[in-house]
């Protein structure tokens, strides 16, 4: 019974994070429109989007490679895994044991390895600046995630996320320096790995400033249909991260009732909600940066990480 | 078997190496060499596969070397662990050899050295006195010295094969050093003896510095490093992948016999050295790579950055198991132990795939490569393997070991230590850093040298290697993902290794279901790669048919976008160069004083603009180069001590005869 408790809730979860991811990006989307005070699209858009790329024929350079075909299938799937073993209405994830929190973001890395040979693989002088300019992003933000994961593992003693949350939801004890620390940490490093502004401009269109648009410059129909919404999923996967591990509340434990789950259901929309809209306020009201302040910005989580982290080592009750 | 059936393996490839000085003009001689080599190292393998699994310690006395002493040899699980390690290794190469080993110009520079290679690092493995260990350890330097001397033509294999043989005696000096303070004032040599006899704390530290120089210099240890990038990429490739994938393990495995074997119980701050030397290899290494274009070099530096990740777990073990933290120590040996395994399965496959690129398009310069995924298919697919292996990527097998690692690293606070307690953290904060660089470095490597179009004629004429290659490589990708989805099963049988020197394993992966890893217990952490293969699979499956059902299914080819403006010259792409120049900013400007010089050429001119990059190698210019300097200064100073008079000489004589008398007397 549990067994199969568990499943569904893990198909469930499954199906929730596809379904929701296009919203947030929507959401996102309409709220920086309305800050701007333009109408914005509507929130479906995305969905809209996606359906319209999926009818629409798929162009491939004359040298693409069967990498470059493979690879928006590839970053989807790596994706969507990652974000089905992030707890997002219950911890009872029955294969959430199958990867923590360090695998959840190799997972991640992999997913970007892939993008970042896709964007060679045309050999464009345009996908190698995105190409080249993500893995100068990832080899300082990976190390802060890294740094991050530490730190939670640390307070949690786990670094499964389920176990994590569960140990968080019974700490009575006020705020965390460490836990504060990881926050911040995580924020800056979440709007790096998504491509937000100050890091990147997910709608800019000017193609020096890209990185991530640059990457994917080559891809159009379908392809860019699974990558586009590989994005998404990446930045649900961050919303829920942050959910998951510093505002656990609400997140139905393993064997609630019917309940418990709408509970877990309905605080985690609003979880989302919350987060898209401080993420739309955020990047209206600051510029981008160029890009050689980017490491420096990220370098800024590393430490903020690390120091976590010693303050966990040298003492216990941080 | 055990030790009986192992040695006449290692005299046979004796023998061979013989017998290849009357083969290697002949041409049958490739054939008969790497034929032979294959068999004997797949049997050196299966023998050290059963040994390690059976967990048995066989050992043999034989009457040679010292006539007093004789030639002692042991397989205990260590050994065994690092032989399946070596002849894994020995095994790919002389398959790869079967084929590749056919464009060799002068065969006969080869093929003899080849088997005497493999024989002494099998018999570093079973040596169990220092004699037999020093011997053996010369056999295989030197037989890869002369390796790395097979293209002799050309100055820089001269020159990488000098500052090699300089290094390797210098380390060699280190643990004969190394092994006389652990025989004592009774000099018993036998490693029985040695293990009986507990070094006072000074002679122990003293034997722990001395084995990091001579060990470390072997494996690549910053700042011994500075031979490995040159010497390794000079040899033919399947001795590349020798010395890399495998030459380097028994270095590491001389570090795990003296220290945790024979030189007593560790002190505390053993573990901070060598966590110290190991976290710095494995970012100077990685960041060496991403600043190096030539192909096989930077798989060279990548190796450094490895080694660095072994050191990391072997000091962490050392730290633990000087507190008396068995299961954590039990814990960092493994992923060492997993991570030596898995780097030699992948930085093998690596080169490989480099020998593949050398044999097809004569460059290994990777700006002069590009577009060969299309001209080398399968060198390409199992080069992707590897470089995603590399970059520590789930669910292939770098990933576990790393994982492991960091695993260890989180099982730290327990130190007791302030030093390691601060300095733990910062290391893995430095493995982090080393892992996102390695992710880097392979996608500049795949990308610029596979994907893009072709930058040369010569890349544009590649055509695919023949089939031995072909099934080395795709049987190294193929290792890559089966350890990447059941680590479990390695990480049990080197459990014997961890129950003869910590007395404490890992809990049997075997019976954890779905066969996952859980180095602790299943609150704390697991991995499971195989479900996150099969996951990876079943969602880019699904997709796949979804979009097929749902979308439309027409694909056109068109020439690339590029934003409405592509250029056909491919010297328009992004270059390897190109690509490392956001990284070079950020760290190259501070540990290599990198900078880009641009020269503009004066209005009016047609002349091309030039960008040069200078980089410069601390290590080479603050610690050798003085060194050198300081040598030759002497050295020079000395030398009129050659142009003496006879007068002068007898004075000389006199005066020492009398010096040493009155040292006598007194």
């Amino acid at each position: 019974m549990t067994l199969l408790r568990d499943l569904a809730v893990q198909s469930v979860q499954m199906a929730l994070v596809l379904l929701l991811a296009p919203l947030l990006t929507g959401l996102v989307r309409k709220v920086k429109a309305r800050l701007l005070r333009r109408v914005g699209p509507p929130l479906i858009q995305p969905y809209r989007d996606f359906r319209r790329l999926l009818g629409k024929e798929s162009i491939v350079a004359t040298n693409g490679s069967w990498l470059f075909c493979a690879v928006p299938y590839l970053v989807f799937a790596l994706t969507w895994v990652a974000a089905a073993l992030v707890p997002t209405f219950a911890t009872g994830l029955l294969f959430s044991w199958s990867g923590d929190l360090i695998a959840i973001v190799a997972l991640l890395g992999s997913g970007r390895f892939f993008l970042a040979l896709a964007g060679m693989d045309i050999g464009t002088s345009f996908g190698g600046i995105g190409s080249s300019r993500e893995a100068m992003i990832a080899s300082l933000a990976e190390p802060a995630m890294i740094m991050i994961v530490f730190s939670l593992a640390l307070v949690a003693g786990s670094t499964q996320l389920s176990a994590m949350a569960v140990y968080l939801l019974s700490l009575q004890e006020g705020l965390r320096v460490t836990l504060a620390m990881a926050l911040f940490a995580l924020i800056m490093v979440a709007i790096a790995e998504n491509g937000r502004i100050p890091v990147d401009n997910p709608a800019t269109h000017l193609e020096l400033t890209m990185v991530h648009e640059a990457m994917v410059l080559e891809y159009s129909g379908r392809p860019l249909a699974l990558i586009e919404l590989a994005a998404s999923l990446k930045l649900l996967l961050y919303a829920s991260l942050i959910g998951c591990v510093f505002v656990p509340w609400g997140l139905a434990p393993p064997n609630s009732d019917l309940r418990g789950y709408a509970i877990g259901l309905l605080s985690y929309v609003g979880k989302l909600a919350v987060c898209g809209i401080a993420l739309a306020a955020f990047e209206t009201s600051i510029a981008k940066m160029r890009v050689f302040r980017v490491p420096a910005f990220l370098g800024a989580a590393l430490m903020l990480g690390l120091l976590g982290t010693l303050l966990r080592f040298v003492s216990g009750s941080f | 078997m055990g030790i009986a059936t192992t040695l006449p393996c290692i005299a046979g490839l004796l023998a061979l190496s013989v017998a290849a000085i009357a083969l290697a003009r002949s041409r049958a001689g490739t054939w008969i060499v790497y034929g032979v080599s294959l068999i004997l190292s797949a049997a050196l393998l299966v023998q050290g596969a059963q040994a390690l699994l059976s967990g048995a310690e066989t050992s043999l006395v034989l009457p040679l070397g010292l006539p007093w002493a004789g030639a002692h040899f042991l397989i205990d699980p260590l050994a065994a662990a690092f032989q399946v390690i070596v002849n894994l290794g020995a095994a790919g190469a002389s398959l790869y050899a079967l084929g590749y080993g056919r464009h060799e110009k002068e065969p006969w520079r080869v093929l003899p050295f080849f088997p005497l290679f493999l024989a002494g690092m099998n018999l570093v493995l079973v040596a169990d006195d220092a004699f037999t260990f020093l011997v053996s350890w010369e056999f295989m330097s030197l037989a890869s010295w002369a390796l790395v001397l097979a293209h002799h033509r050309d100055p820089e294999n001269r020159r990488a094969a000098f500052i090699y043989i300089v290094m390797a005696s210098a380390g060699t000096l280190a643990l004969l050093l190394a092994f006389s303070l652990l025989a004592g004032e009774q000099g018993n040599y036998a490693f029985n003896f040695i293990r009986i006899a507990t070094p006072g704390p000074v002679t122990a530290s003293a034997v722990l510095l001395l084995v990091l120089i001579g060990a470390g210099s072997k494996a690549g240890l910053v700042p011994l490093h500075v031979w490995l990038p040159l010497a390794h990429p000079a040899a033919p490739s399947h001795v590349s992948a020798l010395m890399s994938g495998v030459m380097t393990k028994v270095a590491v495995y001389a570090f795990i016999r003296i220290i945790f074997d024979l030189d007593g119980l560790p002190e505390p701050w053993w573990g901070l050295v060598v966590l110290t030397a190991g976290a710095a290899s494995a970012v100077w290494g990685v960041l060496s790579a991403l600043m190096e274009s030539d192909l096989k070099r930077v798989l060279a530096y990548s190796t450094i950055e490895n080694i660095g990740f072994i050191f990391v777990g072997l000091g962490l073990a050392l730290a633990f198991h000087a507190n008396g933290l068995a299961t954590a120590a039990a814990l960092a040996l493994v992923a060492a132990l997993l991570h030596a395994f898995n780097h030699a399965i992948m930085k093998s496959l690596l080169f490989f795939g480099a020998g593949a690129v050398l044999t097809a398009t004569g460059e290994r310069n990777m700006e002069h490569m590009g577009g060969l995924i299309h001209r080398m298919p399968v060198t390409a697919a199992a080069v992707l393997t590897g470089c995603a292996a590399l970059s520590a990527l789930p669910p292939l097998n770098g990933f576990a070991s790393e994982w492991l690692t960091l695993q260890a690293i989180l099982l730290s606070p327990q130190l007791p230590q302030w030093g390691l307690k601060i300095l733990v953290p910062a290391c893995g904060a430095m493995l982090a850093l080393a892992a996102a660089l390695a992710a880097a470095c392979f996608i500049r490597v795949f990308g610029v040298s596979f994907l893009g179009r072709p930058r040369t004629a010569n890349a544009e004429g590649a055509r695919e290697v023949d089939a031995w290659p072909q099934a080395a490589l795709a049987a190294f990708a193929f290792l890559c993902v089966a350890f990447g989805a059941f680590p479990g099963f390695a990480t049990d049988a080197l459990s014997a290794v961890t129950l003869e020197f910590l007395d404490v394993r890992l809990p049997p992966q075997a019976d954890v279901p779905w066969l996952a890893l859980v180095p602790i217990s299943a609150e704390r952490s697991s991995y499971d790669g195989f479900l996150i293969l099969v996951f990876i699979a079943t969602s880019a499956s699904l997709a796949a048919l979804v979009v097929w059902l749902l979308g439309s299914r027409a694909t056109r080819r068109a020439p690339a976008w590029d934003c409405g403006f592509p250029d056909s010259n491919p010297a328009t792409q992004y270059s390897a160069s190109s690509f490392a120049q956001p990284l070079r900013r950020v760290f190259g400007t501070t540990v290599f004083q990198a900078h880009d010089r641009v020269v503009m050429p004066p209005p009016g001119s047609t002349a091309p603009a030039r960008i040069t990059v200078e980089i410069r190698d601390p290590v080479w210019d603050y610690f050798y180069a003085p060194l050198a300097g300081g040598i030759s200064f002497v050295a020079e100073r000395l030398n009129t001590l050659q142009f003496l008079t006879i007068r002068s000489y007898l004075t000389l004589v006199f005066l020492t005869l009398v010096i040493l008398l009155l040292v006598v007397a007194l």
